[in-house]
């Protein structure tokens, strides 16, 4: 009875051996997308983070390195519900943020951790740590983070923090990832393919806790993190530290350059912050603090602040006047106050005592000299020829152009070429009538502090620099150096014409305007400036450099709304250069003195 | 005495080979699936689930010279104490069992766990055999219909309400054997048909499988256009197609729970979850299909050992298979279920009397329905529903339920020449 029927169940067994044989040859032999999901779920990637290099000062004290932090990771799917309150009160979250957090790594991996809560300093971590081992799925992946122990060169070193879209596009190719840790601004930034060092990776086969399970074919495929390389710097961190705390509180800049090397001493940009503001868990918090502060710490004064020389530009004017031939030491020119202003008791100065008097009259006298040679009948013509002349000369002391330091963001100032007045007036219609002004270091021309301690450098070396730099050896290797920093560069003015500047400016020091930049037992060479400013009090300036035989210092002070530069810039340059050259200040009253800050008056 | 010594030259010695090479693999695999990288465990350390089967089979051989020296009486003449006493189990069970994940279908008694369902299967085959071995028992009259029916719904109704579902579905493959037996294969139809409608409907949604009966309904009517019976039999099954369409929502949503409810959901659309409810079948596929053609080699896989497998031991066991021994491990196995099945087919269909080969369907419908089940969810081509894979699957009382039903089977038929019940 219904024998026929066998067959029907003999055809299902057949029938359904067929369909999973068909099934699994496409799961098993045809398709090999399995085989990388497989992968995927087992093997994580695990980036090795090099030892970032360490940033020392020139005597090896360290300024920047590198300190344990944590970064706490969640394994979405692990995680428990009731574990969100207490996760949200030990890490301070609103129960917004905590869901947007928890979202975002639920749509990066539900079984792959991702950051929650990045880097964690130590002692936050501290309190936590014991409470972690009660949570599921939440991972604790240690991080370095970069730190700066002295709290001290905001304005030069920059800050680290995690690539950013742009610079990863940008970048593409270095080898950066999302994730990496790289210097964002000053030598951070300048030195960062240095400093960074090689990631190495690591693969690691995990279970679907994402606990480790062992290497993946035996580390076959694993490359080691090499080291950053460490750098040194010229900065002198005890003068550092000094200049800091002089300008503190002030806004401006102090610039000290080695005039026989171009190393940078001291380098302030005030007001200045502690650089470790801007590392760990809260430098977007304090980066935007910093950037909507109105006094604008962030702004790199040294560098990007330009100013109006004023009367430490008529140094420059004398020398270029000396190589021009227009006037000598002896040439003598009355100090006539009808057509431009004058201070102080003198009439009829030789070129020392106009320097050391600064006399108005006199310097235009010079510069219209400088122009008009009578080499054309045209007195435009003339005019021209002899400003071309004059721009050269200029330009060959690094006015007009960035320095080529290196730190990002470096400006060059403006000294205006012929074209310039072209523009306005119109060609060969403009004279030295049209332009005097520059005599003394005011109408367009405009200069940033770090070329004015340049300028010191110069004066001091007789006619040549080293553009000014921060690197002094790479891995304590000094030829690691890049050649263009001990590239000599000689100025259009020739070594023989300068006697006569270096000695005005030591009498600057000696008995004028600039006395209270004097070092104890040391001949100083200084010019006090005012740079005018149309806003509020003039901009205190003062340039100097000591000894004045092989100078071992040259510098340039900008004190913001402080008056002349005879007192603020000259009184805090005196003290830098007698801390750095007597190592200690003996001139007590003038500490206090320029703590005191009362210098309008 | 001569016609006991007899047993082991009348045995089916193909079954008993096939029947020791799945255990004695599956043993094996279920070492694979619990092995650890880099550990010394052992498939014969007694506190491991290995260890554990290894000790279940070795019961299960004595069960096997149990069966095969006493009476092949006891049977038939004890199936009705033996459904008795176990659908009492599974009352019993139901007030004093163990709840293990969500369902209350366990004795605990010391450290052994006992499942009366798995037997109840063995019990349920048995008792059918004898209903249908009575004289004149027509299973299309409706009365013995219900008579049988009643058998397996009564367990049927009992496991549902432990709150194991997959268990409770196993005792529907009993009415493959009513079809071998007589029943109208309207009644197969009419269940493939409602599948197709519930399925089918979940998938396209209720308007799109209404536009497709009314497409059938006028095809129908244009094709049999002068035949009135024709056509009130298509009336008829078109208009309870459609209720059944209109019900697919209430049942989907009222009658299953809300994981029986996501398991379709995923079946149906397989990567709307995969971290989710979908965790489960992506990774079983990933684990298998992983696998190759060659595997990655045994205790080498890398998605079961990690625990990407949930149940790989027991339910997802056929995971390890796909992965360590890839298409060749998962081809063997399954040549060698259906060499099984063939054979058990070929052994029933040589049975002399109605209650050995009624018993022999009923072995061959629960292997049927678990090996088909259990593999076709871990390859995505049915929801997952957790039952074990016969013979293969770790859990004792799975084991010696299949074994006693399979040796029972070989019993009868080393003893089909002397009469036992009555011809067909």
């Amino acid at each position: 009875m219904n024998e026929n029927r066998k067959y029907f169940f003999l055809g299902i067994a057949v029938l359904t051996a067929l369909i999973f044989i068909v099934r699994l040859s496409v799961l098993q032999v045809f398709d090999s997308t399995y085989r990388s999901e497989a992968e995927n779920n087992i093997i994580q990637r695990n980036i090795d983070f090099p030892f970032r290099g360490l940033i020392k000062d020139r005597k090896g004290r360290i300024l920047a390195e590198n300190m344990p932090s944590y970064t706490l990771q969640v394994i979405p799917r692990q995680m428990r519900k009731q574990q969100e309150e207490s996760m949200m009160s030990w890490l301070d979250l609103s129960r917004e943020e905590f869901n947007s957090k928890i979202e975002k790594a639920r749509s990066f991996s539900y079984y792959k951790p991702s950051d929650f809560e990045k880097l964690l300093p130590q002692d936050e971590f501290s309190e936590i740590q014991d409470k972690l081992i009660d949570y599921d799925g939440v991972v604790v992946k240690p991080i370095l983070r970069r730190a700066y122990p002295h709290q001290s060169l905001s304005g030069a070193l920059g800050y680290v923090a995690e690539i950013d879209k742009e610079k990863l596009e940008k970048e593409k190719g270095k080898g950066y990832h999302q994730g990496d840790m790289v210097g964002i601004s000053g030598l951070e930034l300048e030195y960062e393919e240095t400093l960074f060092g090689e990631k190495g990776v690591k693969y690691e086969m995990v279970n679907v806790k994402g606990e480790s399970q062992g290497s993946f074919k035996a580390h076959e495929y694993d490359t080691t993190a090499i080291p950053g390389h460490d750098i040194a710097i010229s900065i002198d961190l005890e003068l550092q530290q000094y200049a800091e705390f002089l300008m503190d509180g002030r806004r401006g800049s102090v610039v000290a350059i080695e005039p026989a090397s171009g190393e940078i001493l001291t380098f302030v940009s005030a007001p200045f912050y502690d650089p470790n503001l801007l590392t760990g868990r809260d430098l977007g918090h304090n980066f935007s603090a910093l950037t909507t502060d109105t006094t604008k710490p962030l702004f790199n004064r040294p560098l990007m602040a330009a100013y109006p020389p004023g009367s430490i530009f008529k140094l420059v004017q004398a020398l270029v006047a000396l190589q021009t031939g227009v006037i000598t030491p002896v040439t003598r020119i009355r100090c006539n106050r009808n057509i431009i202003a004058c201070h102080g008791a003198h009439t009829y100065e030789d070129l020392q005592g106009a320097i050391q008097y600064s006399c108005n009259p006199y310097f235009r006298q010079v510069l219209r000299r400088v122009l008009n040679q009578n080499e054309s009948d045209n007195t435009y013509e003339d005019t021209r020829l002899g400003f071309e002349g004059w721009y050269d000369k200029i330009t060959s002391f690094g006015f007009g152009n960035p320095l080529g330091i290196d730190l990002p963001n470096e400006k060059g100032g403006y000294i205006p070429p012929s074209s310039y007045y072209d523009k306005i007036y119109g060609r060969n219609r403009w004279k030295f009538s049209t332009i005097y002004s520059l005599a003394i270091g005011q109408g367009e021309i405009l200069t940033v502090p770090i070329q004015m301690a340049n300028l010191a450098a110069i004066i001091g070396n007789r006619g040549f620099y080293y553009p000014p730099h921060f690197i002094k050896s790479i891995d304590g290797d000094d030829a690691m150096v890049p050649a263009k920093y001990k590239e000599k560069i000689t100025t259009a003015v020739e070594e023989k014409y300068f006697g006569v500047v270096v000695d005005a400016m030591a009498k600057v020091v000696e008995d004028g305007t600039g006395f209270r930049g004097a070092v104890p037992g040391l001949e100083v060479c200084g010019k006090t400036g005012t740079a005018e400013n149309p806003h509020g009090e003039d901009h205190s300036v003062f340039i100097a450099f000591a000894p004045k035989d092989d100078p071992k210092i040259a510098i340039s002070v900008y004190v913001e709304n402080s008056g002349q530069g005879a007192r603020a810039a000259a009184g805090i340059a005196g003290l830098v250069m007698e801390k750095y050259l007597l190592g200690e200040i003996q001139r007590k009253y003038l500490e206090e003195y320029i703590l005191r800050g009362e210098f309008i008056y | 005495m001569n016609r006991r010594e007899s047993i082991w030259e009348n045995l089916d010695w193909i079954t008993v080979l096939i029947y020791l090479v799945l255990v004695l693999t599956g043993w094996l695999t279920i070492h694979a699936a619990i092995f650890e990288s880099g550990s010394d465990m052992s498939p014969f350390d007694p506190d491991l689930r290995s260890g554990k089967q290894l000790i279940w089979i070795g019961i299960s051989m004595v069960f096997f010279i149990f069966i095969m020296v006493i009476d092949y009486k006891v049977f038939l003449t004890f199936s009705v104490p033996i459904y008795i006493i176990t659908v009492s189990l599974l009352l019993i069970v139901l007030i004093l069992g163990t709840e293990v994940s969500g369902s209350r279908s366990w004795f605990a008694l010391g450290g052994i766990k006992i499942q009366p369902s798995e037997f109840t299967k063995y019990a349920t085959a048995l008792i059918l055999g004898r209903f249908f071995n009575q004289l004149n028992f027509d299973i299309k009259k409706p009365k013995n219909f219900l008579k049988v029916a009643m058998l397996i719904a009564l367990p049927f109704g009992l496991i549902i309400l432990q709150g194991d579902t997959g268990s409770a579905l196993v005792f529907i493959a009993f009415t493959l054997v009513f079809f071998r037996e007589g029943l109208s294969a309207i009644f197969i139809i009419v269940g493939v048909v409602s599948f197709v409608l519930f399925i089918g409907t979940l998938l396209l949604g209720l308007n799109s499988m209404l536009g497709i009966l009314a497409g059938l309904l006028v095809l129908g009517i244009l094709i049999s256009l002068k035949n009135r019976k024709r056509l009130l039999i298509l009336g008829v099954s078109v208009a309870a197609a459609a209720a059944m369409v209109f019900s697919v929502d209430f049942v989907f949503s009222n009658v299953l729970k809300p994981h029986q409810q996501n398991r379709i959901q995923v079946f149906l659309n397989p990567n709307a979850d995969p971290t989710g409810a979908g965790w489960q079948v992506t990774q079983s596929k990933i684990a298998i299909g992983s696998g190759g053609f060659w595997g990655k080699g045994y205790l080498k896989g890398t998605q079961t050992k990690f625990d990407f497998i949930p149940d790989q031991s027991t339910d997802n066991i056929f995971c390890t298979i796909g992965e360590e021994l890839g298409f060749i491990g998962s081809f063997f196995l399954i040549i060698c279920f259906t060499l099984l099945l063939i054979r058990i087919v070929m052994i029933a269909e040589r049975q002399r009397t109605l209650f050995a080969r009624v018993f022999g369907y009923s072995v061959f419908s629960l292997i049927l329905f678990h090996y088909s089940v259990n593999i076709g969810m871990t390859i995505g081509l049915f929801p997952v529903v957790g039952i074990p894979l016969p013979f293969y699957s770790y859990g004792g009382s799975a084991l010696i339920s299949f074994s006693l039903l399979l040796f029972t089977l070989l019993k009868l038929d080393a003893h089909r020449m002397q009469v036992l019940g009555r011809f067909n």
